[in-house]
């Protein structure tokens, strides 16, 4: 069983839509895992049935009992994190500040502070409607994104892969080179990126690669909107021969891919001639990844 | 006056409109008080669309424990008390996890022999330059580094040190919807979320407002790349009664001129009617002619 993490650094350049199709032309061998639980979008392509959920507990967070507190402050003192604001003469928690280190549950002369499980979002098993196992998940409004949840989707996904004899996990990612980002990248068996012919596409393209590098991945490229600058092109052709990364495909600037994304659809299953091209390439790029993955 | 750019979804403009507003008002309004802070500490892309004069760099820090074995009697109290696991006892060392370490102090100051002193740990690095009359901010993530929550919050501390509090402040966020958007947004006057009009733009700015109804911040929105997919943004936000202030046209040669590092709205006149529209927008907040 192979593990396919695609990544871009910069948001916004067809990551989704790329992961999308992949998962159309792999159906039956493929499990899907949408790592990018903090926006998710995948499931509006595949449209999941969100057949088992369940909640998603990561880490702790204060609770101060009032009844029991006698106003010392010197949970207030210890908190690095300005998580315990005096409210109404009360010391309280600031949900959203409090990182649950225990400092102040730990300290307390009175012990008024208790640490609770911390709700971080809820994960799903999904079959989608190309009849595959989808992992995916949803982080709760304002919740940590420590990666954490990331790698349990993951983990859920190669587990049914080996169980049902998949050869593929294709993970879509998320943008970033932070937490999630590692977390998505550990264990994989190859990393495609997908980039964009503009500055800041090289630019962040160039800074997630130090980061796969750091983890000895092999990588590939797809260059998104190639025709929309030649020049950065080209810089990003030489920086992936300079750093042997794969450079599997270009695909021009063409808003089918929108317009195949408000059907609901990936663009490898819309009927238009015009598309063909498009389509081409993409089936091109699966079976060049799938090759390289062996 | 503090402004934050942000988006659900990355890639729907954030970049764009946060320096092409900046250079604008800096012009239009012959001001001197606009401060550009690039907050995407992951990936930031400010700087590639101005041309500034480097005016000062300082390291940023974190601080984490370092073990010190003189005094230590390897009574593992540090590990019991890390809830992030980042302290272990292995045999006779104390190993410290750096990735994992939050920097609570815990383990430091409920160490009976003061064994693991707190020091400096580098994560990044802030730039100051000058862009014509504007001040530019920069802060970038060293690779390896996990967690972009301190380096946001060190780097708006330092904006707000530095700068008069009268000046026009510009954050361009991070794009999602967890921590790193949150520490970027929390302490802003108003958030002007850009979107783009399609099933992604749609689902991913719902995200986004959960999150500042939970913070319960003041926000508006601009469509970017308008017409490109459908009316669902519009309807969404006529039904919330949420406002859109402006909307970009969706037009090739916008993508264009983008993807050089150039400005928009300099040779796009539409894109300069549309930040009119905002510029108006932010100088009646600014002047207390809203809310």
């Amino acid at each position: 069983m192979k593990e396919i993490v695609v990544i871009s650094g910069k948001g916004g350049t067809g990551k989704t839509s790329i992961t999308a199709s992949f998962a159309y032309l792999g159906a039956d061998n493929i499990v899907v895992a949408d790592c990018d639980v903090d926006a998710a979008d995948l499931h509006m392509l595949l449209e999941p049935d969100f057949a088992k959920s369940e909640d998603f507990y990561s880490g702790e967070i204060a609770d101060i009992n009032q009844d029991l507190c006698i106003k010392c402050g010197e949970c207030a003192n210890v908190c690095r994190f300005n998580a315990i604001p005096i409210i109404d003469g009360q010391f309280v928690v600031n949900q959203l500040n409090c990182e649950g280190c225990g400092y102040c549950a730990r300290i307390c002369p009175v012990n008024a502070i208790t640490n609770l499980d911390n709700n971080v979002g809820k994960w799903f098993i999904s079959t989608t409607k190309l009849n595959s196992i989808m992992v995916h998940a949803r982080l709760g409004i304002g919740a940590e994104n420590s990666g954490k949840l990331v790698a349990k989707v993951k983990n859920e996904a190669k587990r049914i892969a080996l169980e049902t004899k998949k050869d593929f996990v294709l993970v879509d990612g998320s943008p970033g080179i932070g937490c999630p980002v590692v977390s998505s990248l550990s264990g994989a068996s190859f990393v495609v990126i997908v980039t964009e012919a503009t500055v800041s596409g090289l630019h962040d393209m160039k800074r997630v690669y130090e980061l796969v590098k750091k983890f000895n991945l092999k990588a590939g490229c797809i260059i998104n909107k190639y025709d929309l600058n030649l020049d950065v092109s080209t810089e990003i052709k030489s920086f992936l021969k300079a750093e042997n990364i794969i450079h599997i495909a270009n695909l021009p600037y063409d808003e089918s891919f929108t317009r195949a994304m408000v059907e609901g659809k990936t663009i490898v299953e819309t009927k238009k001639d015009k598309n063909n091209n498009l389509k081409s390439i993409i089936i091109d790029s699966w079976n060049k990844i799938k090759e390289e993955t062996n | 006056m503090k402004i934050a750019i942000a988006s659900g979804k990355g890639g729907t403009g954030k970049t764009t409109l946060s320096v092409n507003l900046a250079v604008f008002l800096s012009e239009t309004y012959k001001t001197n008080n606009i401060v550009l802070i690039d907050l995407d500490v992951e990936e930031p892309n400010s700087g590639l669309f101005l041309n500034g004069k480097l005016i000062s760099s300082e390291s940023k820090y974190r601080m984490i424990p370092k073990w010190n074995p003189e005094k230590c009697t390897l009574c593992g109290n540090c590990q019991k008390v890390c809830n992030f696991h980042a302290v272990l006892k292995l045999g006779k060392k104390i190993a410290v996890f750096n990735e994992l370490c939050h920097g609570c102090y815990a383990c430091s100051e409920l160490c009976p022999t003061g064994s693991l002193p707190m020091v400096k740990e580098k994560m990044g690095e802030l730039k100051q330059f000058e862009v014509g009359n504007i001040n530019f901010i920069e802060s970038r993530l060293d690779i390896g580094q996990e967690q972009a929550v301190p380096l946001i919050s060190q780097t708006i501390d330092f904006v707000e040190n530095q700068f008069d509090d009268d000046s026009i402040f510009i954050y361009d966020s991070p794009p999602g919807t967890s921590c790193p958007v949150i520490e970027a947004t929390k302490d802003a006057d108003i958030v002007i979320l850009i979107t783009e009009p399609t099933p992604f733009g749609l689902h991913d700015l719902k995200l986004a407002i959960e999150t500042m109804d939970e913070l319960k911040q003041e926000y508006a929105v601009v469509i970017n790349r308008a017409n490109i997919g459908d009316d669902s943004v519009e309807k969404y936000c006529k039904e919330r009664n949420i406002q859109i202030i402006a909307k970009i046209p969706n037009d090739r040669k916008i993508a264009e001129i983008y993807s050089k590092g150039e400005l928009i709205y300099k040779q796009i006149p539409e894109m300069k009617e549309e930040l009119k529209k905002i510029g108006k927008y932010i100088f009646e907040m600014k002047n207390g002619e809203k809310r």
